[in-house]
């Protein structure tokens, strides 16, 4: 004990790099739950190749029937023998499947798919991090993994030999097989869920039966991790799969792929692990290029689910709306971009600068800045604001920079509208300052009226008329960005104002700018 | 008062409403959760028709945004006229009830379950009623989980034939296609069993239960394990072998950890739910088969109930099941691999004691503590030290303390301070189980040495512990053994050290009484107001105003007074502060 040093006292938690450090790569094995008595000892039968062809057949069997023995790899001591054995067995099969025609006769189905399921179908182990970071953490490995890896590469070598008969083999390759193999998908080994994904594959394209199936079911997998568990480590490896599948889809798109899209794909958005897949989120942009329709619902959608706290997630959501952007029609175009631009604005006023400069990076975009400057007269005024106070205000020199350049871009596609917009800045801000009083102080009263208020419930009722009228008038007041229209005159009157009587609190960045100029002017 | 005004009560009504739309999504939160207000001054009339009308339409909004509106609406009832109109609620929440975010769906069905309580029977039956099932045969995933929900509620008030209708919509979620609805259905199927009439719960839950107890997913086939403790409270005995018991026996040895581990989680409740001739035929068993499992989550689980199983075991026979069933296992699960495994039983394993009398503890349980008090695992030391009190009950410490004094040092310098800070804790219990006569041999040095630990939490924890140990122990004993190593680290070249001495002394002063105070303390706290630390000295200061109500009067004119006069000129202005301070609440001025 006298050996803890001082600052190992002091401070109990290293550093989760240091711990990271000392921890070995874990390997796990399968939760086996006394599926069988303890293994028997295998004894080696003799080599395929070397068995007369009539007698081939039936050895086959016998060696699939061995291949079902399983064994304990977390004693890594025990049965030594006999995992050597089937380990050969396994290397043996793999290989016969593959070179040799004619193996796959109607009566091994049986015992091949009995030979994969006994061996792959398991229930997979409780993790041994129990907040397993799949960004920092190693992977926990599968233990079995010298037979299961065998076993993965003969299922695939079964389905794709040249003999496969989809019709005999479905009725082992059911259902009940495919839910059990998308369960594997769970898996935190890597190496595992690769040879899933190429096998589900396979069987996606060879049993037409099941395609249906399949895709139902990814979708309870993804909607059970977005709204039930957060938990599932094949989200990649699955949208992997379906981006495929989306490509194949015939036109127009039937509903239950549209469903798909709005009701599974982009809730997925809002995994906090979205870093892990989002790689595969080409899925949307295909579905796009399917049908451009569908533009508006999927950016509303990601609007909708616009990350709010996590920047990280944010310069992704930025990365695919470019994806997105890439890819849109003109006329789509003009359907989303106010609430789009509304977002992007905020992005680039964005203090972290990585979500600014993302975003500012729209602005390299050839295709992006023509659609910029067909719209000019409706992305201008919402852009404006935000690029004028950040080109002030920023911390980041690179972000200012950014913003001059954009600024300047936008000017020469409408310099008129650029120039008004940079006048009438001051007093919109006013304006907005004014709105924000008028609405605090909508509170307050209302705070009052709530405590003056339990007794007076009946009272309101007779007054309904006054109520009425009242109505109209305030909704001219409260301004809401609603009605625009309606305010424009009177937005002219908050501007005279605005300029009467400046706030003395407002904190102009230009008025202190000029001031300053004219400093060095008077030098 | 503005609201008395009828006209400018109105002004922010309508701007709220306005505000529900607004385009800052704080802001429209903001209004929702003021909903009351608005609904208080729109009346109840208006209410009804403006604004519930209205929000049903907003329901395309953030998540955020609905879950504050999912529940407002349950607390509305009176907001819209009371009962007699308390359906105008179920629109808007109908809706909400179908969003995917599961946060706001619950919320939406919580809300409805509230308000279902204050429908008329006839509303329930015209208007509730035909929501629930409006939901139970929606399209989509989430109308039909939320339904699963709302069954149990209006169940019991409404008429047979609309029974029969709410049992048959309940069967078909039981087989729903999407294991989500049959998850919901699962983890309400013992709530709906407690309704139903017990002819039903035979003939309906029973079939419902086995088919979800071996659905093809793991997730659903768990909820089940749960449902099981509710219906086998509601059958009678004799029912229970043919109805229950192969279903739960089938659980016990489910493929699947997840279902062996609920099992091993919800055993106590099992247990008491069939009773003590199951317990003995078949739970002894599967208990037996838990505690060997071959997942370690399962094991732990399982070994957290020990001591609860033991205590319910009918006792004609409890102390021959324990001694030939269970106390084997428990004695493989000392030596466990996995650490939460033997952590889950020292919680637990000291609680046997009591179960089994002073000789088989002697003989059975004694070396199975002492072999966990040297576990490699500080957690499974501690869980063993933090349970002493039942042993002593029992069997008296004594027997223990060659082994735990080994433990107990070893923790006390454990590199983790947590753990360090976790023995100080137990310390004054384990004082006044031992005796001074053992704490001033063994564990006295162990305490004082705290005092000079490198973490703070641990130097201010071993303070506290000095001032239990004395009101245990008394003040002559504080004088002999404490004040004089305490008042010796005055003088030491550390002056956290010598901080420390100031925080003893104001834990202790009050414990020690008068005179210990006066006459040995003072001297010592009233030197160091000359030390060289700004930060020694305020807290001299600080010392003294604790310790000032314990002096008497003349020495806090002639010694304390003077002092703190001279430190209120100190050129540290902390130091000015808190002697300042001192004076004004000692009334020295």
């Amino acid at each position: 004990m006298s050996a803890i040093s001082a600052a190992e006292k002091v401070d109990g938690f290293t550093r989760k790099s240091m711990r990271k450090a000392q921890k070995q790569r874990k390997s796990q094995g399968s939760s086996q739950y006394r599926t069988q008595t303890a293994p028997v000892e295998l004894s080696p039968l003799p080599q395929l190749k070397d068995a007369p062809s009539t007698e081939q057949q039936e050895l086959f069997t016998q060696k699939l029937q061995q291949c079902c023995m399983l064994f304990d790899f977390l004693d890594s001591v025990t049965d030594l023998k006999s995992k050597e054995i089937k380990r050969a067995t396994l290397n043996e099969l793999v290989e016969y499947v593959s070179t040799n025609r004619g193996v796959l006769v109607e009566t091994t189905y049986p015992e091949i798919t009995d030979m994969i399921c006994t061996n792959i179908f398991r229930t997979l182990p409780p993790s041994d991090n129990p907040d397993f970071d799949p960004e920092e953490d190693e992977p926990t490995l599968e233990a079995s993994w010298p037979h299961i890896q065998l076993v993965y590469e003969f299922l695939l070598r079964f389905l794709e030999n040249p003999d496969f008969q989809p019709s005999i083999a479905k009725r082992f390759i059911d259902q009940k097989f495919v839910l059990q193999l998308l369960e594997l998908f769970d898996s935190e080994d890597p190496r595992e869920r690769d040879f899933l994904k190429t096998i589900l594959h396979r069987i996606y394209g060879k049993f037409l039966g099941l395609r249906a199936f399949i895709r139902k079911q990814i979708n309870n997998i993804f909607l059970r991790f977005i709204y039930e568990t957060e938990h599932f480590n094949g989200v990649a490896e699955l949208l992997e799969i379906l981006g495929s599948i989306i490509n194949g889809f015939a036109l127009p798109l039937k509903a239950e792929h549209k469903q798909f899209l709005m009701k599974v794909l982009i809730p997925l958005h809002t995994a906090k692990a979205l870093s892990l897949f989002h790689a595969q989120a080409y899925c949307v942009v295909q579905f796009l290029e399917k049908d451009p329709t569908l533009t508006e619902p999927v950016i509303r959608g990601l609007l909708k689910f616009w990350p709010k706290t996590c920047s990280q997630k944010e310069v992704m959501f930025l990365g695919e709306i470019e994806e997105i952007l890439d890819v849109i029609e003109p006329t789509q175009f003009k359907k989303i971009q106010e609430p789009l631009f509304k977002q992007i604005s905020r992005c680039v006023a964005n203090p972290h600068f990585q979500v600014a400069e993302r975003a500012l990076y729209f602005w390299n975009n050839e295709y992006i800045l023509s659609l910029i400057e067909e719209n000019i007269d409706k992305v201008l005024p919402i852009m404006f604001g935000s690029l004028y106070r950040i080109s002030k205000e920023h911390w980041n020199p690179t972000i200012v920079a950014l913003v001059y350049n954009v600024l300047k871009t936008l000017m020469e596609m409408n310099c008129t509208l650029f120039d008004e917009l940079t006048s009438s800045y001051k007093a919109d801000r006013q304006r907005e300052k004014k709105k924000e009083q008028e609405r605090d102080e909508l509170w307050k009263k209302l705070e009052e009226l709530r405590l003056s208020n339990s007794g007076l419930v009946q009272n309101n009722s007779h007054k309904l008329l006054s109520v009425r009228n009242n109505n109209n008038n305030n909704n001219n007041n409260s301004s809401s960005s609603n009605n625009d229209n309606d305010n424009q005159d009177k937005s002219v009157d908050a501007a005279a104002i605005a300029a009467d009587d400046k706030d003395p609190d407002v904190k102009d960045p230009e008025f202190s700018v000029e001031a300053s100029e004219s400093d060095t002017c008077a030098k | 008062m503005a609201g008395a005004d009828g006209d400018d009560s109105l002004y922010p009504i309508a701007v709220l409403i306005d505000e529900l739309r607004n385009e800052d999504v704080q802001l429209r939160l903001n209004s929702i959760k003021k909903l009351s207000t608005i609904a208080l001054a729109l009346g109840v009339e208006r209410t009804r028709t403006e604004l519930l009308p209205f929000l049903t339409d907003t329901i395309y909004d953030e998540d955020e945004v609905l879950l504050a509106l999912a529940e407002q609406l349950g607390n509305f009832t009176m907001l819209v006229g009371g009962p007699e109109y308390v359906h105008c609620l179920l629109p808007p929440l109908e809706s909400l009830a179908t969003v995917e975010e599961t946060v706001v769906r619950d919320k939406a069905v919580e809300s409805l379950r509230k308000i279902s309580q204050e429908h008329s029977p006839v509303d329930l039956e015209v208007h509730f009623e035909p929501l629930v099932k409006r939901l139970a045969s929606g399209d989509w995933f989430t109308s039909r989980t939320s339904a699963c929900g709302l069954f149990s509620v209006c169940y019991p008030r409404v008429s047979s034939t609309v029974k029969a209708e709410i049992r048959q919509h309940f069967r078909t979620l039981c087989s729903d296609d999407t294991p989500m609805v049959r998850r919901a259905a699962a983890s309400k199927l013992g709530e709906f069993a407690k309704v139903l009439e017990l002819d039903y719960v035979k003939s309906d839950i029973i079939s419902l239960f086995t088919a979800l107890a071996s659905d093809e997913q793991d997730s659903v086939r768990l909820l089940a394990v749960e449902a099981c403790v509710s219906i086998a409270t509601l059958l009678p005995q004799e029912d229970l072998e043919t109805l229950v018991m192969p279903t739960l026996r089938q659980a016990a040895e489910d493929k699947s950890w997840r279902v062996r581990y609920m099992v091993a989680d919800k055993f106590s409740e099992l247990q008491k739910a069939v009773g003590p001739e199951i317990t003995k035929n078949d739970l002894v068993p599967a208990f037996q088969n838990l505690l060997k499992d071959c997942e370690a989550e399962v094991r732990a689980a399982a070994a957290n109930k020990v001591k609860e199983f033991c205590e319910n075991l009918p006792e004609d026979s409890r102390e021959q099941i324990i001694m030939t069933h269970i106390l084997p296992c428990v004695k493989e699960l000392v030596s466990d691999t996995n650490q939460h495994v033997k952590s889950a039983l020292a919680s637990v394993i000291m609680g046997l004691s009591t179960i089994l009398g002073k000789d088989n503890t002697i003989e059975h349980l004694l070396p199975l503590f002492l072999a966990q008090l040297k576990d490699e695992c500080p957690e499974v030391r501690l869980n063993i030290i933090s349970n002493l009190d039942c042993v002593n009950e029992v069997i008296g410490i004594r027997q223990l303390s060659q082994s735990l004094l080994p433990a107990i040092v070893e923790l006390a310098e454990d590199a983790k301070w947590r753990v360090r800070l976790a023995i100080i804790e137990y310390m004054p219990l384990l004082a006044g189980q031992l005796g001074v006569e053992f704490f001033d041999e063994k564990l006295n040095t162990l305490c004082m040495a705290w005092l000079i630990d490198h973490v703070y939490a641990i130097r201010e924890a071993a303070t506290c512990n000095l001032m239990k140990l004395v009101e245990k122990f008394g003040a002559e004993w504080a004088q002999n053994t404490i004040v004089p190593k305490v008042l010796g680290m005055a003088n030491d070249p550390n002056y956290l050290h010598r901080m420390t001495t100031l925080f003893c002394i104001n834990a202790l002063s009050e414990a020690c009484g008068q005179d210990i105070t006066t006459k040995q303390m003072l001297p010592v706290v009233l030197k160091m107001s000359n030390d060289q630390v700004a930060n020694v000295r305020f807290n001299v200061a600080k010392s003294l105003q604790k310790i000032g109500p314990v002096l008497d009067s003349n020495a806090l004119q002639s010694e304390v007074k003077p002092v703190l006069e001279k430190l209120a000129t100190d050129t540290d202005m902390d130091v000015k502060y808190f002697a300042q301070e001192a004076i004004s609440v000692l009334a020295l001025a």
